[in-house]
């Protein structure tokens, strides 16, 4: 997969080589935090979400710190940290790759008295719950391997032991997209998806292990089935799963599968696709070519998904003091407004208001009418006043979560249908 | 120094660099074909899984026969295209200057990536594409052809317009080198055009297509990328299957599809010198 990772982020990558030179350059690093974390540099790798060049740029600024950063595809993530764990101090991985990679002892656990803002971090990530009363979705939920018993430990616990696989970063509740303007009715449930009205023109992305939870949501939307749990097929709903699918396939419901975000945008932009699995800021630089794009909230919920921050096992003495300083200086809001305004959310919402606008704190976390124009920090106008964001409030939204990104224990089975299903 | 020592020497520079960037690699992906792995890790092992599986499942049967499919069917076009190109810039066009000139225009749109050149079929073959909005413009048709693209015709499109240049360099190669006379005694004797075609350039020309064959058959049947993006994901071919395997951390299983793959082009190779004699024609 190199390739594809190597095109589809060539222009990224330029700009952060420039822009780190740039920053070097015109910010010759503040000693705000003293001199030692000066000549540090921490090698981050994770997915392009949040692996962003003004990440980078402001880390050093505030930190002194250099942060190098690569951006690869979800696969490519996961083969990242459980194959070369000396190439990277950083791993900026899913939760639910954690489940994966963890075994493997290349990460180290984090002790939570070390993060200022722990406190503060939502539920989700520390009990499963985003309120009190809120029900646990299916699925890799979070906080299930987001604890270890100690520094070293293998297993993951089901309490706050205080030693964090992850420190979470990034989150959101991803759903459908669909062009409104081709669709022209209104769309409720999954199960659109295979609407033989959508006949060669809905998609599906290829990733397997997120591919198959978005099927999954259709197939029990469809009536036709009801999961356990989504997260944890048995081998019979995975068969049965993928029969539905592969003879939707057959008949041509599908346009394409796609497997990098600019594909999806550009499957969505064209035309091509109009109902397919989507993840919000695809919508975003959907909408922002001035073309109608609604991420669809629907009736049985959301999928969703969770990052994290997880620290190389090599990761010691100076350079784990740096990771720790970094980490605090993530969850301490300006990294989390930034995300926010790009429609993600941020593991302490609460920080990250500071570096939001009234206005914007409003729309994107409280579900409220935008004031006035809504623009994405790369200066897009994403909403115009009068507008709500799709599904409404932060609570709407991860209060729908009906399942988790995960891998599940037939996850090899799983694998080879999904192989099945793409050659079928 | 004896001369055979002198040789020896001679040879070994090239020898090493074979050794060590082609035969041990392949040795390495031979034995992690019989590696044992796990969600995350792979064990040294002896086992025949993998092949088990390979050869127990019926996808892989189909994405073998989808390799072939495409590999055959791009054969046909690409020798078809590239043996009319070469034909033309030998025979039809007379001043030397020219045929250069022709030559290096066939292979400019090699200045860019190929990947690039694959791509930019998209956006012209798409629904709302150029090709479907010229031809309802023109009223051939009222509704888009959805078959443009992502379908087998946009790949097998894609691998023609790639590869149909390997296949014209050696066949003009070898055409170059055919004696005039040849041709002007076959008229002499009253060959017709296609009777002189046939019994005197096609067979002079079997060096040049047997190179351009191999060319486009190793390609076409190692391609992954092209497959992936102008089938939009939805066909397969062995490539692919190994690059799935590689995302997910199957390496061993990987290796073994590799190595069936390896097998497989090796063989078909083989066949193909059988029928000509590359060394001695050349």
């Amino acid at each position: 997969m190199t390739t594809i990772s190597k095109i589809r982020y060539s222009r990224r990558s330029l700009l952060k080589a420039g822009g780190a030179a740039i920053a070097a350059s015109a910010f010759p690093a503040p000693m705000v935090w003293g001199q030692e974390s000066k000549n540090i540099t921490l090698r981050q790798f994770g997915t392009g979400v949040s692996n962003l060049n003004e990440v980078a740029t402001k880390v050093k600024e505030e930190l002194g710190i250099t942060l190098e950063m690569t951006a690869l595809d979800t696969d490519s993530v996961t083969q990242r940290a459980a194959t070369q764990p000396d190439s990277f101090d950083i791993a900026d991985i899913e939760y639910f790759v954690a489940k994966k990679v963890w075994p493997s002892g290349n990460l180290q656990a984090m002790d939570a008295s070390k993060i200022d803002n722990y406190d503060k971090i939502v539920g989700i990530f520390r009990n499963g719950k985003l309120t009190p009363d809120s029900t646990i979705a299916q699925g890799t939920a979070p906080h299930t391997v987001g604890f270890v018993e100690g520094p070293n430990a293998t297993d993951f616990v089901d309490n706050e032991s205080g030693w964090m696989t992850l420190i979470p970063t990034i989150y959101n509740a991803d759903t459908l997209g669909i062009r409104p303007d081709l669709i022209g009715r209104p769309i409720t449930n999954w199960s659109e998806l295979l609407n033989p009205e959508f006949k060669g023109k809905a998609s599906i992305l290829d990733i397997s292990s997120i591919g198959i939870m978005d099927m999954a949501m259709v197939v029990e939307s469809m009536g036709e089935m009801t999961y356990g749990d989504k997260g944890n097929m048995t081998r019979e709903e995975i068969d049965k799963t993928f029969a539905i699918f592969t003879e939707a396939k057959k008949n041509g419901q599908f346009r394409a599968f796609w497997k990098t975000f600019d594909e999806s945008v550009n499957l969505m932009a064209s035309g091509e696709v109009v109902i397919q699995s989507m993840w919000s800021p695809a919508i975003t630089a959907v909408k922002s070519r001035g073309i109608p794009c609604v991420y669809q909230p629907l009736e049985e919920g959301y999928r969703s998904w969770g990052g994290g921050i997880g620290l190389s096992n090599s990761l010691s003495g100076m350079e784990l003091d740096a990771a720790y300083e970094y980490i605090n200086w993530y969850l301490s809001g300006w990294v989390g407004g930034f995300l926010m305004r790009q429609g993600y959310y941020s593991a302490v919402p609460e920080t990250s208001k500071n570096f939001m606008s009234e206005n914007e704190w409003g729309y994107w976390f409280e579900g409220k009418q935008a004031t006035d124009t809504i623009t994405s920090p790369f200066g897009d106008a994403l909403a115009q006043a009068g507008e709500v964001r799709d599904g409404g409030s932060f609570t709407d939204r991860m209060g729908a979560v009906a399942c988790w990104n995960s891998v599940m224990d037939e996850n090899q089975y799983m694998v080879r249908k999904w192989n099945e299903f793409i050659a079928a | 120094m004896t001369k055979q020592l002198t040789a020896w020497i001679q040879a070994a520079p090239m020898a090493l660099v074979l050794l060590a960037f082609l035969v041990a690699p392949i040795i390495m992906i031979v034995i992690v074909s019989f590696w044992g792995a796990t969600e995350y890790s792979i064990y040294p092992a002896f086992e025949f899984d993998n092949y088990e599986f390979l050869f127990g499942s019926p996808v892989t049967y189909t994405v073998f026969f989808n390799t072939f499919k495409y590999a055959a069917i791009t054969w046909v076009l690409t020798l078809a295209i590239g043996f009319t190109v070469a034909y033309f810039l030998t025979f039809e066009v007379r001043s030397l200057k020219w045929q250069v000139a022709l030559f290096l225009l066939c292979t400019i749109p090699f200045w860019t990536s190929n990947i690039i050149r694959m791509i930019s079929w998209i956006p012209f073959l798409g629904r709302n594409g150029l090709a479907n909005s010229t031809l309802i413009s023109w009223g051939v048709i009222d509704e888009p052809l959805d078959w443009l693209l992502f379908s087998d015709f946009s790949v097998i499109l894609a691998f023609v317009h790639l590869y149909t240049l390997f296949m014209v360099v050696p066949i003009f190669n070898s055409m170059m080198r055919i004696d005039r006379s040849l041709i002007e005694a076959a008229r002499d004797g009253g060959a017709s055009g296609l009777q002189t075609l046939r019994h005197v350039i096609i067979p002079l020309c079997k060096p040049g297509i047997m190179i351009g064959t191999i060319f486009v058959t190793t390609l076409v049947m190692g391609d992954f990328i092209t497959v992936r993006f102008m089938s939009g994901s939805q066909r397969a071919n062995v490539g692919r299957l190994i690059s799935n395997d590689i995302s997910l951390l199957q390496y061993p299983s990987a290796s073994a599809t590799a190595v069936v793959l390896l097998v497989t082009v090796l063989i078909v190779i083989g066949l193909l010198l059988r029928l000509v004699d590359i060394r001695k024609e050349l």
